[in-house]
């Protein structure tokens, strides 16, 4: 790191030195939250509280019951279960619209670009109460309120503007004329996307899903509105739990989910690095 | 003779000998384009009226400034734009209504076009999986296709793993791979330094000759078109100025763009005052004398012409038969083989004679009054544009 320059002037050295509080600050306000979670999981009381053994390290005040209860109670495990079977169909239905939408407006003779992508993106801008509120009129109209289906559609409304953005970005630096190129060498249309645009723009579609996807399975606002008891989510179940049972057993739910966010963040990392030393992208 | 044409547009006007010449494709012809417009505002003609046949294997190449028309031309045979009027027929089959994949074309693009993800054999293999081939066959062409451009050891390497020029060899190799009887090239070379652009001319060009293959060819570099072609159709302002063989293009311009656009040009502007059996008389501009040249595009007596000379064919120190005009020496400039002297002619001091490095030639100094001529088959009287 590049020190301070001998010729600073004392305010340069001022803001030196502020510039890095400020930012070490925002890494403490922003992480510590969730990092205290983790220990507070293990606790052997109902409290959300450090107790006075846990301060003194004894092994006694640690337990698992709180993990116990999580995988053994029936509405934790049903809630987890619906999480499991909207989040994944939810993303896949995101994906497969957000790319598609992107590819299309990324051409330029499509008029009105501009507004239909401002319209496609407007679930990730318009206030989720309000979203959440609109949808269980539509979706009770058309009968699918309170259904499995209604609450994958929602949520894939909600993931499909992150898809698009991701997938724009990365279309940014596709070369044109590679799809040429594969026209020229025989292929039709359907083979030139998934042998020559899809492996390419394959990394903004993957971000694109891991957003999707943890959009759905963090998503608690629109699933209270759409969804039933029957499509009780995680988040749901985590809310209850706040508000009706206060039971530590949310700790454990929410430093599994941590556990969970760091591992598909580190596998898609190391995916996207390999993918990108395959292509001779980057050196090493 | 003297052609003027008066195009449909009414914009150019002209002399050009592409129009006539191919205006009736022959029936041999391998690429025929008939009466193609291409607009694409329809407003202005990016491409007005082309008339071109192409024989088979023959190396054409289409020459020209940058929005000449020249790369809309390739892409409308290559299928990625479409003709606004016209047609093109390939193996005497129109193919205005073939999309792209199915024309069986062989293309290098500008930029190599290489797929990023995949490895030079997997690129080259592309168009064969295309075509279902057995995986064997697939193989040995994508060795032979290797070995053709002496890039045998790099088929499990990237493309961003090579260089520019090793590049290049691929995208070539990638074109020939699935045996098209037709190959467009598109300013291939653009990106390559001057040495290596040179041996790969020679390199498209041998290929060219060992494989039998028709070449469509675009370059705004003269040299290079005329290194390697058959057959050379200079563009302007979406029209052929002249469709011609690389001698016949550079020694006998049929008007004044081709004649300054090919090699370097001497011009003389003036009034023609006869013309006798195909020679005009031309009175120079400034009084500066009275000459004669080929009567090439020049229209009827009493009007301007531009004469072109190349800098090699003009005497120094010409007598009265060999249409002399004074001059005198402003600068020398050496360059081994040849010197370059620049003399003002005509009161304009951009004349340029190039003079060989032997003994035979008394040494020229700057400011030296003296005269330069030429024969009059070398001048030629084109249009005054």
């Amino acid at each position: 790191m590049a020190g301070l320059p001998p010729y600073a002037s004392t305010g340069q050295r001022l803001w030196y030195w502020s510039f890095r509080a400020i930012c070490v600050a925002i890494l403490f306000f922003l992480i510590v939250p969730i990092l205290v979670i983790i220990p507070l999981s293990f606790n052997a009381e109902d409290f959300f509280t450090f107790t006075k053994g846990m301060l003194a390290l004894d092994p006694d005040a640690y337990s698992l019951k709180h993990y116990q209860d999580f995988f053994t109670n029936s509405d934790w495990q049903q809630a987890l279960w619906n999480s499991v079977r909207i989040a994944p169909v939810a993303t896949l239905i995101a994906v497969v619209l957000g790319t598609v939408a992107a590819i299309g407006l990324s051409q330029p003779h499509v008029p009105f670009r501009g507004a239909i992508m401002a319209i496609l993106i407007s679930p990730m801008i318009v206030p989720l109460i309000i979203s959440a509120a609109g949808m269980y009129f539509f979706y009770s109209r058309l009968g699918i309120q309170g259904t499995y289906l209604g609450v994958v559609l929602a949520h894939a409304a909600l993931g499909i503007p992150f898809v698009i953005i991701t997938v724009t970005a990365t279309l940014v630096g596709f070369d044109r004329s590679l799809v040429r190129a594969a026209a020229n060498l025989g292929a039709n249309p359907v083979r030139t996307f998934f042998k020559v645009q899809m492996p390419l723009i394959l990394p903004g579609v993957i971000s694109g899903a891991l957003f999707a996807f943890i959009t759905s399975f963090d998503e608690v606002v629109v699933v209270l509105f759409v969804g039933s008891a029957q499509q009780k989510t995680l988040p749901w179940q985590m809310f209850i739990g706040l508000r009706e049972q206060i039971s530590p057993t949310i700790l454990a739910v929410a430093t599994i989910l941590v556990g969970i966010s760091v591992l598909l963040l580190t596998t898609l990392e190391l995916l996207r690095r390999r993918s990108e030393k395959l292509r001779g992208m980057s050196p090493g | 003779m003297c052609l003027a044409f008066a195009q449909d547009f009414g914009v150019v006007t002209a002399c050009n000998r592409g129009k006539d010449m191919a205006a009736e494709p022959g029936e041999g012809a391998f690429v025929a384009f008939e009466h193609v417009q291409k607009s694409y505002d329809g407003e202005t003609l990016v491409v007005k009226d082309l008339n071109l046949s192409i024989g088979k294997g023959e190396f054409l190449t289409m020459l020209g400034p940058s929005g000449s028309g020249k790369t809309t031309c390739l892409m409308m045979l290559a299928g990625f734009e479409t003709a606004t009027h016209g047609e093109i027929r390939l193996a005497g089959r129109p193919i205005n209504n073939i999309p792209p994949h199915k024309r069986g074309i062989g293309m290098v693009f500008q930029n190599y076009a290489l797929f990023p993800h995949m490895t030079v054999a997997e690129n080259l293999a592309f168009p064969l999986e295309v075509r279902k081939m057995s995986r064997a066959e697939r193989d040995a062409k994508v060795k032979r296709a290797l070995d053709m451009v002496q890039m045998g050891a790099f088929g499990g390497r990237r493309p961003a793993q090579l260089s520019g020029g090793q590049q290049q060899r691929i995208a070539l190799a990638r074109a020939l791979v699935f045996d098209p009887a037709l190959v467009l090239m598109d300013e291939p070379l653009g990106a390559l330094d001057k040495q290596l652009r040179e041996h790969m001319q020679y390199e498209i060009k041998h290929l060219h000759e060992s494989l039998g293959i028709t070449v469509v060819y675009v370059t705004h570099d003269q040299s290079e078109a005329l290194t390697m072609s058959d057959r050379v159709a200079v563009f302007n302002d979406g029209v052929i100025q002249q469709l011609a063989d690389p001698p016949t293009l550079y020694e006998r311009p049929d008007n004044s763009f081709v004649a300054q656009f090919i090699g370097e040009n001497n011009k003389l502007h003036g009034r023609v005052t006869a013309i006798d059996n195909g020679r005009a008389r031309v009175k120079l501009d400034d009084a500066a004398g009275e000459v004669n040249a080929m009567a090439v595009c020049c229209g009827a007596a009493g009007e301007q012409t531009m004469l072109s000379i190349r800098p090699e064919r003009v005497i120094v120190g010409a007598g009265p038969e060999q249409n002399a005009l004074a001059a005198r020496v402003d600068e020398l400039i050496y360059l081994g083989d040849h010197i370059r002297c620049r003399m003002n002619v005509a009161g304009r001091d951009d004349f340029i004679v190039k003079i060989p490095n032997s003994s035979a030639h008394a040494a020229l100094r700057v400011g030296v009054e003296t005269n330069v001529g030429w024969l009059t088959e070398d001048c030629r009287a084109l249009d005054a544009a």
